[in-house]
């Protein structure tokens, strides 16, 4: 069972909130002395995530929560727009597929660096997409 | 009712305590290797005393109450420290359960003329005793899940060594699978020791992998390519003639990566890209000449 | 630094700033007629597609006005992150720190003097 120990909300509506973030779930990963590469690691797939929110969703929110399982303890990001949403999920994890002008590596690099990946999206409302990186995985 | 268990129990702690060493003393299975009878009679003593001493005053039904905690950390600390000592599960379920043994016969022996009042307090006894069995088990199998855990830590980090075989030449043999966790900490270990010597090569020795399926050769490559963004270059070597094989057979496009039979052909590589020579002395010289 | 441009990023640039980066230093090696740019990210603790891709992006540009472009002082664990992310940067010639950059910069640019390299720069092919 995971816990949620600690939240906090950020709003991101412009390109300089991308560094504001990052700069928060850092602080967050340290707090629970996530290693040096695993903070890599997740700090580049949320980077990944909110520039996709800004681009794509005309901006959102973005819930940071430390949470638990046991004896570890991991950082759970939770990126929600209202965008237009994604028709076919199955085709934006792909490699290499963008609608926009970009690498179109974001969802499914964002995937490969965290140890749990999670997308909810529908036409018109919105997309959200969940991921967790635990301080020793 | 004017029955209490507790009490009861309370005078008859000597005989409990008696009847539970001789049943553990007389089984097969026990352990005078890892654990000597003293330490054994003060271990059984500290739990009869706290099971006991909490029958007065905690519901018996419910193990989450917070006045069985005590009872629980005592019958933690005993599963947890057997399980580093390597005894195993039946051993130390045994010690619970010839217990529960020794608890229902004085019980037997002293409730003598109303047998529904014995099945009462018997099937009370029973509850408690599966329960403290569960956590007991529980606490067991934690204790050998960090034994594995710290295991798993120590392989890891000895099996990784990184060796500086020449000014700016560094070398890692890997021995045994190489999986995606592995992998991580080979890259870790390499690019931070090529930062630290300021080496432009490495070589990855595999001789000691014993397979090369499509999984590993992406780990391959992915230890290749981040190497190659820091600036330095890594080649493979202590490739076998059966690996070859089996990466041609499965498909795997090895051809972007450097790849040598041995770690000594692999260095007489690495030298020539440092444009470095090494040279047999001259047989009619019989000092040491450096070239 | 002769002629090649060093570029050292000391912060972590948000989208603006970067795109900025990428025009400004285009111009530079244009005006200077530089022959190499050095990129160098030390300081730099995450890079992700959108920085990947500007640093593709310059050494694409810079080649086509005859420049070569080194990147260096990468950090290990941007490099495992960038690899695992799927950016590779293909393309992109790497260098463990600035002065293993001008070295490779030297040789990539047949180690010619600089006047050389001025008077036949079209018929001059590259060593490697």
């Amino acid at each position: 069972m995971i816990l949620s120990l600690s939240k906090d909300n950020i709003e991101v509506v412009r390109e300089q909130d991308v560094v504001l973030l990052r700069n928060r779930v850092k602080e967050v990963a340290v707090k629970i002395k996530m290693g040096l590469l695993n903070q890599t690691k997740l700090i580049t797939a949320a980077s990944e995530l909110v520039r996709n929110m800004l681009r794509y969703g005309n901006g959102g929110t973005c819930l940071i929560e430390v949470v638990s399982r046991g004896r570890d303890n991991g950082v759970r990001l939770t990126f929600s727009d209202q965008g237009p949403g994604i028709a076919d999920i199955g085709q934006a994890m792909r490699d290499g597929f963008s609608t926009g002008k970009s690498l179109g590596l974001g969802l499914p690099g964002s995937k490969r660096l965290v140890n749990e990946f999670d997308i909810k999206s529908k036409v018109g409302e919105g997309t959200t997409v969940m991921i967790l990186k635990w301080a020793n995985g | 009712m004017s029955f209490n268990l507790a009490k009861l129990l309370e005078k008859q702690k000597k005989n409990i305590l008696e009847l539970w060493m001789k049943n553990q003393l007389s089984d097969e299975g026990l352990r005078e290797d890892l654990i000597s009878n003293e330490e054994l009679r003060s271990q059984s003593e500290e739990l009869v005393s706290s099971i006991v001493a909490n029958l007065g005053k905690s519901d018996v039904s419910n193990l989450d109450d917070e006045s069985w905690s005590p009872v629980i950390e005592i019958l933690g600390g005993i599963a947890i420290t057997r399980a580093r000592q390597g005894f195993s599960p039946r051993e130390t379920g045994r010690f619970v359960f010839s217990l529960k043994e020794a608890l229902l016969e004085v019980l037997q022996k002293e409730i003598t003329n109303d047998p529904a009042l014995l099945f009462q307090e018997s099937v009370k006894i029973n509850k408690l005793m599966d329960n403290l069995s569960i956590v007991t088990f529980e606490t067991f199998i934690k204790g050998r899940e960090e034994v594995i855990l710290r295991q798993t830590d120590e392989i890891a980090e000895i099996s990784t060594p990184v060796i500086r075989v020449w000014d700016g030449i560094l070398a890692l043999p890997i021995i045994g699978t190489l999986d995606s966790q592995r992998t991580q900490i080979v890259m870790e270990n390499l690019l931070q020791e090529i930062v630290e010597t300021g080496s432009s090569i490495a070589i990855l020795d595999i001789s000691g992998v014993p397979a090369v399926d499509s999984l590993v050769a992406q780990h391959l490559i992915k230890t290749v390519s981040a190497t190659r963004l820091m600036g330095a270059e890594c080649i493979i070597s202590g490739i076998r003639p059966e690996i070859a094989q089996t990466v041609v057979h499965l498909g795997i496009d090895l051809s972007s990566i450097i790849t040598k039979a041995s770690l000594a052909s692999a260095l007489a590589y690495a030298f020539k890209s440092l444009k470095l020579e090494v040279r047999k002395q001259s047989l009619n010289t019989n000092h040491r000449q450096h070239g | 630094m002769g002629n090649f441009l060093l570029v050292t990023i000391q912060v972590d640039l948000y989208d603006r700033l970067a795109l900025n980066l990428e025009a400004d230093l285009v111009q530079m090696v244009n005006k200077t007629g530089a022959k190499g740019v050095l990129i160098d990210i030390s300081a730099v603790s995450i890079v992700d597609s959108f920085m990947g891709r500007i640093i593709g992006n310059i050494a694409s540009m810079s080649k086509i006005l005859d420049a070569e472009t080194v990147v260096v002082g990468m950090q290990p664990a941007v490099a495992i992150t960038l690899i695992e992310l799927g950016l590779p940067l293909k393309g992109v010639q790497t260098a463990l720190n600035v002065e293993r950059g001008m070295d490779l910069l030297k040789t990539m640019i047949d180690e010619s003097p600089i006047e050389d390299e001025q008077e036949y720069p079209e018929d001059d092919p590259f060593a490697q």
